[in-house]
Protein backbone atom coordinates (compact mmCIF):
# COMPACT_ATOMS: atom_id res chain seq x y z
CA UNK A 1 0.00 0.00 0.00
CA UNK A 2 2.52 2.27 0.68
CA UNK A 3 5.22 1.32 -2.02
CA UNK A 4 1.92 1.96 -4.35
CA UNK A 5 0.96 5.70 -3.07
CA UNK A 6 4.75 6.64 -3.50
CA UNK A 7 4.77 5.16 -7.06
CA UNK A 8 1.53 7.20 -7.52
CA UNK A 9 2.57 10.14 -6.01
CA UNK A 10 6.05 9.78 -8.16
CA UNK A 11 4.09 9.10 -11.39
CA UNK A 12 1.98 12.34 -10.67
CA UNK A 13 4.57 14.88 -9.97
CA UNK A 14 6.73 14.43 -13.15
CA UNK A 15 3.48 15.27 -14.81
CA UNK A 16 3.01 18.20 -12.86
CA UNK A 17 6.32 18.93 -13.24
CA UNK A 18 6.44 18.72 -16.79
CA UNK A 19 3.41 20.84 -16.78
CA UNK A 20 5.06 23.50 -14.78
CA UNK A 21 8.67 23.68 -16.98
CA UNK A 22 6.84 23.60 -20.41
CA UNK A 23 4.88 26.56 -19.24
CA UNK A 24 8.07 28.06 -18.24
CA UNK A 25 9.38 28.04 -21.50
CA UNK A 26 6.43 29.30 -23.18
CA UNK A 27 6.27 32.16 -21.06
CA UNK A 28 10.10 32.95 -21.22
CA UNK A 29 10.09 32.37 -25.24
CA UNK A 30 7.49 35.10 -25.42
CA UNK A 31 10.43 37.27 -24.07
CA UNK A 32 12.72 35.89 -26.60
CA UNK A 33 10.07 37.65 -29.05
CA UNK A 34 9.56 40.52 -27.38
CA UNK A 35 12.85 41.48 -25.74
CA UNK A 36 13.64 45.08 -26.84
CA UNK A 37 17.59 44.49 -27.02
CA UNK A 38 20.43 41.60 -28.01
CA UNK A 39 21.19 41.05 -23.87
CA UNK A 40 17.31 40.13 -23.15
CA UNK A 41 17.08 37.99 -25.98
CA UNK A 42 20.61 36.30 -24.63
CA UNK A 43 19.41 36.15 -20.89
CA UNK A 44 15.85 34.53 -22.39
CA UNK A 45 18.03 31.94 -24.60
CA UNK A 46 20.26 31.20 -21.50
CA UNK A 47 17.16 30.70 -19.06
CA UNK A 48 15.40 28.49 -21.88
CA UNK A 49 18.45 26.01 -22.32
CA UNK A 50 18.14 25.57 -18.23
CA UNK A 51 14.72 24.95 -18.54
CA UNK A 52 15.66 22.56 -21.53
CA UNK A 53 18.53 21.23 -18.61
CA UNK A 54 15.27 20.48 -16.35
CA UNK A 55 13.11 18.41 -18.92
CA UNK A 56 15.75 16.22 -19.92
CA UNK A 57 16.53 15.50 -16.28
CA UNK A 58 12.86 14.65 -15.83
CA UNK A 59 12.66 12.34 -18.91
CA UNK A 60 15.56 10.33 -18.00
CA UNK A 61 13.27 9.69 -14.46
CA UNK A 62 10.47 8.56 -16.23
CA UNK A 63 12.26 6.38 -18.68
CA UNK A 64 14.03 5.47 -16.07
CA UNK A 65 17.41 6.18 -18.34
CA UNK A 66 20.34 8.06 -16.55
CA UNK A 67 22.56 7.66 -19.92
CA UNK A 68 20.31 10.94 -20.37
CA UNK A 69 22.02 12.69 -17.87
CA UNK A 70 25.15 12.97 -20.43
CA UNK A 71 23.35 15.81 -22.63
CA UNK A 72 22.79 17.66 -19.94
CA UNK A 73 26.29 18.37 -18.85
CA UNK A 74 27.11 19.02 -22.97
CA UNK A 75 24.08 21.41 -23.21
CA UNK A 76 25.27 23.48 -19.81
CA UNK A 77 28.56 23.52 -22.10
CA UNK A 78 27.08 24.53 -24.92
CA UNK A 79 24.48 27.28 -23.53
CA UNK A 80 27.82 28.97 -21.70
CA UNK A 81 29.78 29.03 -24.71
CA UNK A 82 27.23 30.73 -26.37
CA UNK A 83 26.07 33.47 -23.44
CA UNK A 84 30.29 33.79 -23.63
CA UNK A 85 30.21 34.36 -27.56
CA UNK A 86 27.43 36.86 -27.38
CA UNK A 87 28.63 39.08 -24.39
CA UNK A 88 32.04 39.25 -26.49
CA UNK A 89 30.28 40.31 -29.76
CA UNK A 90 28.19 42.70 -27.95
CA UNK A 91 31.24 44.51 -27.27
CA UNK A 92 32.87 43.62 -30.52
CA UNK A 93 30.23 45.25 -31.99
CA UNK A 94 30.62 48.54 -29.63
CA UNK A 95 34.58 49.09 -30.61
CA UNK A 96 33.47 48.74 -34.46
CA UNK A 97 30.97 52.24 -34.29
CA UNK A 98 33.44 53.45 -32.37
CA UNK A 99 36.10 53.16 -34.75
CA UNK A 100 33.98 54.19 -37.40
CA UNK A 101 33.08 57.69 -35.59
CA UNK B 1 12.47 7.84 -1.19
CA UNK B 2 10.06 8.43 -3.99
CA UNK B 3 8.12 11.02 -1.88
CA UNK B 4 11.22 12.92 -1.54
CA UNK B 5 12.75 12.98 -4.59
CA UNK B 6 9.74 14.01 -6.51
CA UNK B 7 9.01 16.72 -3.51
CA UNK B 8 12.53 18.13 -4.69
CA UNK B 9 11.39 17.54 -8.35
CA UNK B 10 8.45 19.49 -8.19
CA UNK B 11 9.92 22.54 -5.65
CA UNK B 12 12.96 22.96 -8.25
CA UNK B 13 9.82 23.27 -11.51
CA UNK B 14 8.13 25.61 -9.30
CA UNK B 15 11.42 27.16 -8.96
CA UNK B 16 11.82 27.53 -13.01
CA UNK B 17 8.42 28.89 -13.33
CA UNK B 18 8.71 31.58 -10.37
CA UNK B 19 11.92 32.60 -12.76
CA UNK B 20 10.33 32.76 -16.14
CA UNK B 21 7.59 34.85 -14.44
CA UNK B 22 10.15 36.95 -13.06
CA UNK B 23 11.54 37.03 -16.99
CA UNK B 24 8.52 38.29 -18.60
CA UNK B 25 7.12 40.59 -15.71
CA UNK B 26 10.27 42.50 -14.23
CA UNK B 27 10.84 45.84 -16.21
CA UNK B 28 14.62 46.27 -16.44
CA UNK B 29 17.73 43.82 -17.95
CA UNK B 30 19.29 43.70 -14.68
CA UNK B 31 15.91 42.57 -12.98
CA UNK B 32 15.49 40.07 -15.17
CA UNK B 33 19.22 38.67 -15.15
CA UNK B 34 18.62 38.99 -11.77
CA UNK B 35 15.44 36.34 -11.97
CA UNK B 36 16.71 33.84 -14.71
CA UNK B 37 20.29 33.26 -13.23
CA UNK B 38 19.48 33.11 -9.22
CA UNK B 39 16.29 31.01 -9.56
CA UNK B 40 16.94 28.72 -12.86
CA UNK B 41 20.29 27.98 -11.26
CA UNK B 42 18.22 26.97 -7.95
CA UNK B 43 15.59 24.67 -10.42
CA UNK B 44 18.00 22.82 -11.92
CA UNK B 45 20.25 21.93 -8.70
CA UNK B 46 17.04 21.14 -7.08
CA UNK B 47 15.80 18.98 -10.05
CA UNK B 48 19.22 16.95 -10.02
CA UNK B 49 19.04 16.86 -6.92
CA UNK B 50 16.33 15.07 -7.04
CA UNK B 51 17.39 12.69 -10.19
CA UNK B 52 20.18 11.42 -8.28
CA UNK B 53 18.53 10.30 -5.41
CA UNK B 54 16.12 9.09 -7.63
CA UNK B 55 18.91 6.73 -9.19
CA UNK B 56 20.77 5.78 -5.77
CA UNK B 57 23.75 4.80 -8.60
CA UNK B 58 27.24 5.89 -8.78
CA UNK B 59 27.44 7.36 -12.13
CA UNK B 60 23.79 8.98 -11.93
CA UNK B 61 25.33 10.50 -9.21
CA UNK B 62 28.64 11.58 -10.67
CA UNK B 63 27.08 12.61 -13.60
CA UNK B 64 24.59 14.83 -11.40
CA UNK B 65 27.58 16.20 -9.15
CA UNK B 66 28.99 17.29 -12.07
CA UNK B 67 26.63 19.05 -14.13
CA UNK B 68 25.19 21.23 -10.46
CA UNK B 69 29.17 22.28 -10.20
CA UNK B 70 29.62 23.32 -13.65
CA UNK B 71 26.53 25.36 -13.76
CA UNK B 72 27.12 26.60 -10.27
CA UNK B 73 30.25 27.67 -11.98
CA UNK B 74 29.22 28.96 -14.96
CA UNK B 75 25.94 30.98 -14.99
CA UNK B 76 27.55 33.65 -13.10
CA UNK B 77 30.16 34.19 -15.40
CA UNK B 78 27.74 34.01 -18.48
CA UNK B 79 25.46 36.93 -16.45
CA UNK B 80 28.22 38.28 -14.83
CA UNK B 81 29.59 39.16 -19.08
CA UNK B 82 26.36 39.85 -20.50
CA UNK B 83 25.72 42.71 -17.41
CA UNK B 84 29.32 44.13 -18.54
CA UNK B 85 28.61 43.95 -22.13
CA UNK B 86 25.14 45.55 -21.75
CA UNK B 87 26.18 48.14 -19.76
CA UNK B 88 28.68 49.82 -22.11
CA UNK B 89 26.17 49.70 -24.81
CA UNK B 90 24.24 52.00 -22.88
CA UNK B 91 21.02 49.44 -22.35
CA UNK B 92 18.32 51.94 -20.48
CA UNK B 93 18.13 50.87 -17.13
CA UNK B 94 14.90 50.74 -14.78
CA UNK B 95 14.00 54.40 -14.03
CA UNK B 96 13.45 53.27 -10.20
CA UNK B 97 17.48 52.68 -9.76
CA UNK B 98 18.47 54.72 -7.34
CA UNK B 99 22.02 54.52 -7.30
CA UNK B 100 24.52 53.51 -10.54
CA UNK B 101 27.72 53.43 -9.09
CA UNK B 102 29.68 52.70 -11.65
CA UNK B 103 28.87 55.72 -14.18
CA UNK B 104 31.57 57.35 -13.80
CA UNK B 105 34.44 55.12 -12.53
CA UNK B 106 35.24 53.82 -15.65
CA UNK B 107 37.17 55.18 -18.94
CA UNK B 108 34.85 54.70 -21.61
CA UNK B 109 37.31 53.74 -24.51
CA UNK B 110 39.49 51.60 -22.49
CA UNK B 111 36.20 49.95 -20.34
CA UNK B 112 39.06 50.09 -17.30
CA UNK B 113 37.42 51.04 -13.98
CA UNK B 114 38.44 54.45 -12.31
CA UNK B 115 38.86 55.06 -8.98
CA UNK B 116 38.34 58.54 -7.32
CA UNK B 117 41.90 58.18 -6.04
CA UNK B 118 43.09 57.75 -9.16
CA UNK B 119 41.89 60.36 -10.57
CA UNK B 120 43.62 63.14 -8.19
CA UNK B 121 46.66 61.44 -8.90
CA UNK B 122 46.51 61.75 -12.48
CA UNK B 123 45.29 65.41 -12.47
CA UNK B 124 48.04 66.57 -9.85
Amino acid sequence: MNSHFSYLFLHYSLIISMVLLSSAIIITFLRLLKGPNLPDRVIAFDAISMMIICVISIFSVVEQQPLYLDIIIALALISFLGTIAFAQFIEWQLGQKNNSK
Amino acid sequence: MNIICSIFMLLGAAFTLIAAIGVIRFPDLLLRMHAATKAGTMGVGLILIGVMLHFMSVEATIKSLVTIIFIFMTVPIGAHMIARASYFINIPIWKGTIIDELRDHYNVKTHELISEHRKKVDTK
